[in-house]
């Protein structure tokens, strides 16, 4: 008799054990459900909301409509003035350049940008090539004969040459 | 007496300084140029290396300059372990060689003229001989890589030649076939030799080489060069300094 009554004793204390448990894991998983779910809906609300404030406050219907009309190219032929190009990466730095254009052609061509701004990063390694010596580059003033160097006609040149032409069409 | 003329697309100068310098010569000179261009030219259809690249003519069956171009072109790739390739997309455009190889050329056309003080420059590469007007040395610029209208070194020469290959320059001519990709450490690399071609040659492979390309100099015979890095930084080789006066 003792030993069913300690059995069931030990059955109901399992059970009782069991639904508590069962409780306590639903009670977390609403707490956390709860949490969760609150919190995303917040935020999926003003996205959209803001997204579609910032399509119709930015008309980028207008910018494609404006493009045509603003371009009636005169046959090739470029006005004259002075045009810039938009800087573009040379690897090494920007090169930017200013055109005039006169009599319809290009009657000179200034970079305004090119990279030099290196004095504060001159690293000189010495280590590395023992025998090899080092210096900053420098203008010259001396007066030379020839010149040898590599022509003007990078990529970046030719890009920020080209976008300047652009606006001379335009 | 002095003349610049526009060939192979770049302008190409020469300067004689002796008295008895005649307009033909000088003529005879920018005819030579012109032929040059139309054999090896790779923009012109009816070239020597068009002709060769459309397998119109076979290789073993070249005229004789073409084949000296060849066994040059080998034996450039060889001294620059490949640095130096001459096939760019499967076409053959030996135009890193041509033109050194034209004004050395050219330049012995005057000597054996016999003219002893001149000069003559196409795209930036030079060969020099004797002394300029004043009876000085010829005063040899080093572009700024960063900025056309400066130079930023001034070397002194009597006979030699000076090539400097760059960014700037030849966009097509300066990716490393090795890698297969464009070096961004260096901007420019000037080398002297005691003929035009060498110095050609080298600076075209020295350059596709990177921060290498200054050690690779240094350590060939007759060669001297001045590499400029992306920060402006010049690095040059040990018997550098003996053209500074």
């Amino acid at each position: 008799m003792k030993k069913i009554l300690l059995s069931v004793f030990t059955i109901a204390a399992f059970v009782v054990y069991a639904i508590h448990q069962k409780n306590e894991e639903a009670s977390v998983k609403v707490v956390a459900s709860q949490n969760l779910s609150s919190s995303p809906t917040p935020v999926a609300t003003d996205t959209p909301a803001q997204s579609a404030q910032s399509a119709g406050g930015v008309p980028p219907t207008d910018i494609p409509t404006e493009i045509p009309t603003a371009t009636p190219v005169q046959s090739g032929m470029y006005k004259n003035g002075t045009y810039t190009g938009s800087a573009a990466d040379a690897f090494y730095g920007n090169i930017q350049v200013q055109i005039q254009i006169s009599g319809g052609k290009i009657s000179e061509v200034q970079f305004l940008q090119y990279p030099s701004d290196r004095g504060t990063s001159v690293e000189i390694n010495s280590q590395a090539m023992p025998y090899l010596k080092q210096e900053a580059i420098q203008a010259q003033k001396a007066q030379v004969d020839i010149v040898s160097g590599a022509t003007q006609s990078s990529l970046a040149f030719r890009q920020s040459l080209q976008s300047a032409l652009d606006k001379a069409k335009s | 007496m002095k003349q610049t003329k526009i060939i192979m697309g770049m302008p190409i100068t020469i300067e004689i300084v002796d008295r008895n310098a005649t307009p033909d010569d000088l003529t005879e000179i920018f005819d030579y140029f012109f032929r040059v261009d139309k054999k090896f030219s790779p923009f012109k259809k009816n070239s020597e290396v068009s002709r060769i690249n459309n397998h119109m003519v076979s290789i073993t069956e070249v005229s004789p300059e073409m084949r000296q171009i060849l066994d040059m072109c080998d034996k450039t790739k060889k001294e620059t372990q490949g640095y130096f390739d001459p096939y760019h997309n499967g076409k053959f455009d030996p135009s890193g060689i041509v033109k050194g190889w034209s004004i050395k050329n050219a330049s012995e056309k005057l000597k054996e003229k016999g003219y002893k003080n001149f000069y003559i420059e196409a795209g930036g590469d030079i060969q020099v001989f004797g002394k300029n007007q004043k009876g000085e040395k010829w005063r040899v610029g080093i572009r700024n890589p960063f900025n056309k209208k400066e130079v930023i070194k001034v070397i002194f020469l009597t006979d030699g030649g000076v090539a400097t290959s760059g960014e700037y320059e030849r966009g097509e001519h300066i990716y490393n076939p090795h890698s297969k990709t464009i070096q961004k450490e260096i901007v420019s690399i000037t080398v002297v030799s005691s003929n035009i071609l060498n110095a050609d040659r080298f600076a075209t492979a020295a350059f596709v080489m990177g921060n290498k390309g200054i050690t690779f100099l240094e350590k060939q015979k007759n060669l001297e060069g001045y590499m400029i890095n992306s920060k402006g930084v010049a690095t040059f080789t040990s018997g550098f300094e003996r053209f500074n006066k």
